[in-house]
């Protein structure tokens, strides 16, 4: 197993001043610019102590929050693509679908992947729904945009000799020929995102590697349909190594004092929700069908514990948050449990995306989760023996 | 309100099935629809079939029909529009766009209004009408339906509907409603940059009949709009929002019509 540690790189000192929403309108008037830079170097050093320790890393973006610095994500891929050792760098990742202009994304991961050294996993993503008020970027008809620019950025990495020309539905260029090219050959290897079914089988048609986050027991239905998806186009059921999973982790040499940690930690869920609710479901984010069920009053709730209890994850205990599979948390032997549990649960899960910063939790708490988990866990779930589910329905 | 389809024989435009509702007899009169659709029973279609042969379609992408790739544009729809009054020989037709559907009918009036007599506008969207910095539309996507019904309508009491208890079909006309909208209108937000330059083109007489009660729309941006538009009177309509046609039908259509006689009457 791969960890790949991650932390939003919040801007946790507005987060009591909200008026109802901590995106898109909270006023920015409430960061102190001195303040921000001095938490980004602080996020960095946790990322470079995470390349130290033997974990990879990841980083993403959002826009207009006090949730998440991290709104050009490019920077913190070049600072640490420069900075960073052994660690692959993923990106989770590049909103290709609100973005104007992919030949600027591909240039820039590219390069990324060149300075790294080929380390780059370049996660493409359709992006929340709070990042459409932000970009402007019309909501309905997003995918067939974000299926555009990925097919534009793969041709684009992997074209050499002369320049081509693309004349799509969203994107036109006449000569594109991109300097760098990417070290890895013929491309960095792609990750995705996704929630539903149908997605997630067309990934698996793609081969591409699929995370779902925070999306604890709900997750072996969506890993069944890649299933489905990888074995129709491949012939053979994935391995371990194609999906992967967020998940918060909070590890302390006593159990209470793991369960403070989680409970900081917790806060960027609880954080999370607060936005101004028009906000959270733009049109066409989601199908018509389900805005009808959802104007209805018909919402199925989307958290549950490993037998079957409903939460909600926004709001509910650390208890909670453990059974049902979204955080990880307690002594090295504990956490190293509650994981390989929830491997088996998958059927397999080679990409453990580690949120080991979170919410309220301090540099030095940030610091000591990450070597305990490192010395203790980490090698432990490298020695285990990842189950290969097999393919369901198409098998 | 319920479901809408009075079961019309199917009509197919360019390859394009029209869920179109039509009641009465004599000169046409097009009924272009705002974003939130409409449905059969309303009673503005009555009382304007009463003086013609009224035609209310569903824009494609709404009421009961799916999104065509090839319609994703209010200009789209204009010439979707032209196609489907010359398939019908529509001849002499009084147009009346409400919000959307008045954007619609100023896209369809400055390409060809060789078979339009009239144009009653109301509380359409369309242009821009302030500077750059100034949003003349109210963002409709930032708003909670609750919001959204205090700034639409003049009573809001009338805006509320209980869907669990309605025909499943009626949330799922309203969610597509939501959803064809903003393919249509996302961005630039509810207006066309290009049209207040093509707007001289509109040669017939043309209404704006104004509810006055709409705070998604100002009465500055409709008299706006309505200068825009050689000769194009303007009439404010008491006690009515964003949806004049549902919140006074009667007198909607009453005024409608009366414009539409008397620059009949003017002509002859």
């Amino acid at each position: 197993m791969r960890v790949y540690y991650f932390t939003e790189q919040p801007y946790y000192p507005a987060w009591d001043k909200h008026q109802g929403s901590l995106r898109i309108n909270l006023p920015n008037s409430v960061l102190d610019p001195k303040l921000a830079g001095e938490l980004f170097h602080r996020y960095y050093d946790e990322f470079m102590l995470a390349d130290e320790l033997g974990y990879d890393v990841m980083l993403n973006e959002h826009h207009q929050t006090a949730t998440c610095m991290s709104s050009t994500v490019i920077v913190g891929l070049s600072v640490l693509a420069r900075q960073t050792k052994k660690a692959r760098i993923l990106v989770l990742g590049y909103p290709i679908g609100h973005r104007p202009d992919p030949l600027r994304c591909a240039e820039e991961l590219a390069t990324i992947d060149v300075i790294s050294g080929g380390r780059l996993d370049m996660g493409f993503i359709k992006g929340v729904p709070y990042e459409f008020p932000a970009s402007n970027q019309n909501p309905v008809g997003v995918m067939d945009r974000f299926w555009e620019s990925h097919d534009f950025i793969v041709k684009a990495m992997t074209h050499q000799g002369e320049p081509f020309n693309w004349e799509g539905e969203h994107f036109h260029y006449r000569h594109v020929n991109i300097w760098p090219r990417p070290v890895q050959q013929p491309h960095p290897p792609i990750w995705s995102t996704t929630g539903s079914k149908s997605q997630a089988k067309l990934l698996g048609s793609k081969g591409y590697v699929m995370a779902t986050l925070g999306s604890g027991y709900a997750t072996r239905p969506l890993a069944d349909a890649y299933r489905d998806g990888y074995h129709a186009a491949f012939g053979r059921s994935p391995g371990a190594d194609r999906f992967g999973y967020l998940g918060l982790v909070a590890t302390a040499t006593t159990e209470e004092e793991a369960r403070r940690r989680g409970d900081l930690i917790a806060d960027y869920l609880r954080t999370s929700a607060i936005v101004h609710l028009p906000f959270r479901n733009p049109p066409g984010f989601i199908a018509a069908e389900d805005n009808a069920r959802m104007l209805r009053g018909e919402t199925a709730p989307r958290s549950f514990t490993k037998d079957g209890r409903p939460i909600d994850m926004y709001h509910c205990s650390v208890q909670e948050l453990i059974d049902a599979g979204i955080l990880f948390c307690g002594t090295p032997d504990q956490v190293y449990e509650q994981i390989r549990d929830f491997c088996d649960y998958c059927g397999g899960l080679g990409n453990l995306i580690m949120m080991g910063h979170a919410g309220y939790l301090s540099h030095e708490d940030t610091v000591d989760n990450l070597k305990l988990f490192a010395a203790e866990v980490m090698p432990r779930l490298k020695a285990y023996e990842q189950p290969v589910a097999e393919a369901t329905a198409a098998a | 309100m319920s479901v809408a389809v009075d079961a019309e024989p199917a009509l197919v435009v360019n390859g394009v099935n029209v869920e179109i509702i039509e009641r009465g007899k004599g000169r046409p009169i097009l009924f272009l629809h705002p974003g939130i659709g409409i449905e059969s029973d309303a009673p503005v279609l009555d009382h304007l079939a009463r003086a013609g042969r009224l035609l209310a379609p569903s824009h494609p992408g709404f009421g009961n029909t799916p999104v065509t790739r090839a319609l994703s544009t209010i200009d789209d729809l204009s010439y979707f529009y032209l196609d489907l009054i010359e398939q019908l020989d529509l001849r002499d037709t009084l147009v009346i766009g409400i919000g959307l559907g008045g954007w619609i009918a100023a896209e369809i009036a400055v390409k060809d209004s060789s078979r339009l007599s009239q144009l009653v506008m109301a509380n359409a969207v369309g242009v821009k009408v302030g500077d750059r910095e100034t949003r003349d539309i109210v963002d409709i996507w930032s708003l909670s339906q609750a919001d959204f019904d205090q700034l639409a309508w003049a009573d809001p009491a009338k805006a509320k509907r209980d869907y669990a208890k309605l025909p499943n079909e009626i949330s799922l006309r309203a969610a597509r409603a939501r959803e064809a909208t903003a393919r249509l209108a996302w961005s630039p937000y509810m207006h066309n940059p290009r049209l207040r330059h093509r707007l001289h083109r509109i040669r017939i007489p043309t209404l704006f009949l104004w509810g006055m009660s709409d705070r998604v729309l100002s009465e500055t941006y409709g008299r706006g709009f309505c200068a825009m538009i050689p000769g194009a009177r303007f009439e404010p309509l008491e006690r009515a929002g964003h949806f004049p046609h549902l919140e006074q039908p009667e007198a909607f259509a009453e005024r409608a019509l009366a414009f539409a006689a008397d620059t009949t009457k003017q002509r002859t």
